[in-house]
C-alpha cells in the first residue's frame, strides 16, 4: 500500500467520522445538561431532507446546512417543550422524535427525490492542497469537516473552562441544587437541547451534501443510533467522541476495503468488526481509569421546579 | 373469533355483492406497498407499474394504493381493500405472505397477488422477476468495457436472490473474458448511501474500473461518475445520476404484468398461477445501453435479443462451482427451483460466500 492509497483511505474515513462526530457532540451537550434525547436519528434525517431540499432551491451549500442546522433545531424545541416544560417521558418522546422525523422527512423530500447535486467544495489551497501524502488529508476536506473540528474545540472549551459549561454541568449533575443556587435550569436543559438538534441537523446535512449529494428517505440508515451510542462510549467528553467517531468510521471504511482487497474472511463477520472494536476499546479505557466518566447524575430526570 | 371472523366475512360478501352490482363495468384494483412511494426505488417502481395499468384501461379500472404498510400490520390493508370492492388485489412484498394468505382464504370472491413469495391459494398467484437475466448481460458488457479486467460488485446479504445475480454476472463476464474478476463487497444493507458509496471507493482504489450493486441507492453509481469508472443502475433508471458512468439499468418493470392480469380478470380466464418472469415477459427491462462502443452496445442488444428468445440460458451447462466441481452438467440447464435457492459461486469468483 503506498502513501496515495493510505491517504485516500483516510480522507474516506474522515467523511464516514463527520456526520457521526456531530450528531454525537451535539447529544453530548443535550446529555450534560441532563436530557436524554434518543431522537437523534429523526432530528438528523430531517436535517438530511431539509438541508438537500434549500440547498437544490437555492442552488447553495451553505444555506443547505444552515436549513439542516434550522431544521435539526426545530424537532430539538418540540422535544424540548415535551421534556422540559411539560416534564413528559424522555425516552417516550425521544422515540417519538425518531419516528416522526422518519416520517415528516419523507414528506419534505418528497419532491425532491432522484434529483443530484455537486458535493459540497472542498478546501483548496494552492501548493498546500496538493501537497504529496497529507495534502488532501489536511488541507483538502470539505468545509463540514473544519466546522465539526472547529465546534470541538468550542464545545470542549465552554463545557470545561467557562462558567457557563459550569452552570450546564451543575443542571444536568443536580438540578435541584442549581435550582436552589438560582440557576434557570430549564432555560439550560432547552438552550442545551436545541444546540443538539442543530448538530444533528447539520450531521444530517452533512450526508444529503457533501457525504452523498442526494436525497432518499431513510439516508441516515441508523446513524443517529451510533451517535448515541458514542456519546456513552466517549463517557461525555468531546474530544473522546472525535476518537471514537474516528474508529468507528476507520474500522467501517477499513473493513470494506479489506473485503475489496480480498482477505478472505465472511463479508458478516467484517461488518460486525466496527462494533467489537468499539467494545474492545470500551473495555481498555475502563481498565486505563476507572472514574475515567463524567455520565451525568441526573441524566433522564424531568426537572418539576415546585416539588 | 372464528364466528366473528365468519360474520365479518359474510358482511364482507354482501358489500362486495352490492358494489359488483353498481360497478359492473369497472374493476377495482387494489395494491399494497411495504414502502413510500417516494422511495425511487422498489415501491416507485411498483406504482410505476400500476400507473401504467390505469393509463391503459382508463376509465375501466379504478385503482388504489396503500404505502408505507408494515408487514406485520397488512393484513388490515387486505382486508380494507377487499371489503371496499377491490376484485383485484396486489401485495408487493415477501413479507406480506402470510397476512395476504389469511385474507385470501376470508375472500374467496377476491383474486389476490403476492410478489416474490411461494405459497400459492386457489384465489392466490405469486410472481417475480428473472433478474439474473439482465445481470448476464451486465457481466457481458462489464468485461468488454473494464481495461483492468476487474468488476467491483456491491453486495447486500447472502440471499439466493444475490447469488444468483452474482454468477449470473459472472457467466456473462467469462464468455467475454475467461480471466475476468470480480471483486466483492458485502454491505450487509439493502439501502445504506453512505456505506455504499465507501464501498465503492473502496473497490474503484483497488482498482475496479466498472462497479455493479445489488443495492438500492444510487451513490455507488456517484462514486463512479466521480472516479472516472462505469457503473449500473439499481431498480430504474438512474442515468442522471450518473450521465458520464452509466453503462445500463436494470429496471424492474411491473406495469405489463399488471394490465395481463386485469385483463384475465376481466375475460374471466385468471387461475391461480406462479409467474416468474424475466426479459421476454418484460417484468425485467434494460434501461439505454449508454457510454460504449458500438459492437459492445451490438452485442449487448443481441444477447437481449437472444435471452427473449430463449436462444441463451444463463444457467445453461457446463457450469463449475468455485471449488471446480460440477454445478450444471454440459447440456443440462438449472431447474428454476435450484436457482431460487442458489448458494455457491460459479467457478472464477474470488470471494468467500459468507453462509
Amino acid at each position: 500500500m503506498n502513501g496515495e492509497m493510505a491517504q485516500l483511505i483516510l480522507v474516506t474515513v474522515v467523511t464516514a467520522a463527520t456526520p457521526l462526530f456531530l450528531a454525537a457532540l451535539g447529544e453530548l451537550v443535550a446529555e450534560r445538561s441532563g436530557v436524554l434525547n434518543l431522537g437523534v436519528e429523526g432530528m438528523m434525517v430531517m436535517g438530511a431532507a431539509g438541508g438537500f431540499a434549500a440547498a437544490y432551491v437555492t442552488g447553495s451549500t451553505l444555506v443547505g446546512a444552515l436549513a439542516g442546522i434550522a431544521l435539526g433545531a426545530l424537532m430539538a424545541l418540540l422535544f424540548a417543550l415535551l421534556t422540559v416544560v411539560f416534564a413528559v417521558s424522555q425516552v417516550a418522546s425521544g422515540l417519538a422524535l425518531t419516528i416522526f422525523g422518519l416520517g415528516l422527512s419523507g414528506l419534505v423530500g418528497s419532491g425532491f427525490v432522484g434529483l443530484k447535486r455537486d458535493p459540497a467544495p472542498h478546501l483548496s489551497i494552492p501548493g498546500l492542497t496538493d501537497l504529496p501524502g497529507v495534502g488532501r488529508l489536511v488541507f483538502g476536506e470539505d468545509y463540514f469537516v473544519y466546522a465539526a473540528l472547529a465546534l470541538a474545540v468550542l464545545v470542549s472549551f465552554v463545557l470545561g473552562r467557562t462558567r457557563a459549561g459550569l452552570v450546564l454541568r451543575a443542571v444536568g449533575d443536580n438540578h435541584g441544587s442549581a435550582h436552589a443556587l438560582g440557576v434557570p435550569v430549564r432555560r439550560v436543559r432547552i438552550l442545551a437541547v436545541l444546540f443538539g438538534g442543530a448538530c444533528a441537523g447539520l450531521g444530517g446535512a452533512y450526508l444529503s451534501l457533501a457525504y452523498t449529494p442526494f436525497w432518499s428517505p431513510e439516508m441516515t440508515a441508523g446513524r443517529g443510533w451510533i451517535a448515541l451510542a458514542l456519546v456513552v462510549f466517549a463517557s461525555w467528553r468531546p474530544w473522546r467522541a472525535l476518537g471514537g467517531a474516528v474508529l468507528f468510521g476507520g474500522a467501517t471504511v477499513l473493513q470494506l476495503h479489506a473485503q475489496a482487497f480480498g482477505i478472505g474472511l465472511p463479508g458478516q463477520f467484517m461488518s460486525a468488526i466496527p462494533y467489537l472494536a468499539t467494545v474492545l476499546a470500551l473495555v481498555l479505557l475502563s481498565l486505563r481509569r476507572r472514574a475515567g466518566s463524567v455520565a451525568p447524575a441526573m441524566l433522564g430526570t424531568a426537572f418539576v421546579p415546585d416539588r | 373469533m372464528r364466528d366473528w371472523v365468519k360474520g365479518a366475512a359474510v358482511v364482507a360478501l354482501a358489500a362486495m355483492a352490492g358494489s359488483a352490482a353498481r360497478a359492473e363495468d369497472k374493476l377495482k384494483v387494489g395494491f399494497v406497498y411495504v414502502g413510500p412511494v417516494g422511495d425511487f426505488g422498489y415501491s416507485y417502481q411498483h406504482d410505476q407499474g400500476r400507473q401504467f395499468l390505469q393509463k391503459q384501461f382508463g376509465d375501466k379500472v379504478e385503482t388504489t394504493f396503500l404505502e408505507n404498510v408494515a408487514e406485520n400490520d397488512s393484513q388490515r390493508a387486505f382486508e380494507q381493500l377487499a371489503r371496499s370492492g377491490h376484485k383485484l388485489i396486489f401485495g408487493t412484498s415477501f413479507g406480506f405472505m402470510d397476512p395476504e394468505l389469511k385474507v385470501a382464504k376470508q375472500f374467496p370472491g377476491v383474486k389476490f397477488e403476492h410478489a416474490t413469495g411461494y405459497k400459492l391459494a386457489p384465489n392466490l398467484s405469486t410472481y417475480s422477476a428473472r433478474f439474473y437475466e439482465g445481470r448476464y448481460i451486465m457481466g457481458e458488457i462489464a468485461a468488454k468495457v473494464s481495461k483492468n479486467h476487474t468488476v467491483g460488485y456491491i453486495a447486500s446479504f447472502p440471499i439466493p436472490e444475490v447469488v444468483s445475480g452474482i454468477d449470473a454476472f459472472m457467466l456473462g463476464a467469462q464468455k467475454v473474458d475467461p480471466n475476468f474478476k470480480i471483486k466483492i463487497v458485502w454491505v450487509n444493507s439493502w439501502f445504506d448511501p453512505g456505506k455504499e458509496a465507501d464501498a465503492a471507493k473502496a473497490l474503484i482504489a483497488q482498482g475496479a474500473d466498472v462497479i455493479a450493486q445489488h443495492t438500492d441507492s444510487a451513490a455507488p453509481l456517484q462514486e463512479a461518475e466521480k472516479a472516472g469508472v462505469h457503473g449500473f443502475g439499481q431498480s430504474s433508471d438512474m442515468a442522471k445520476f450518473a450521465p458520464k458512468a452509466i453503462l445500463t439499468s436494470l429496471e424492474d418493470n411491473w406495469g405489463p404484468y399488471y394490465v395481463g392480469e386485469v385483463k384475465a380478470v376481466m375475460d374471466g380466464t385468471w387461475k391461480s398461477h406462479d409467474t416468474w418472469g424475466g426479459l421476454a415477459a418484460g417484468m425485467v427491462v434494460m434501461g439505454p445501453y449508454e457510454n460504449m462502443p458500438a459492437d459492445v452496445k451490438a452485442m449487448a442488444e443481441q444477447t437481449e435479443a437472444d435471452i427473449k428468445s430463449g436462444k441463451v440460458k444463463v444457467f445453461a451447462g457446463p457450469i463449475a462451482k468455485q471449488d471446480g466441481s460440477v454445478g450444471v452438467k454440459p447440456g443440462e440447464v438449472m431447474p428454476d427451483k435450484e436457482i431460487l435457492g442458489l448458494n455457491w459461486y460459479v467457478k472464477g469468483v474470488d470471494d468467500k460466500l459468507p453462509q
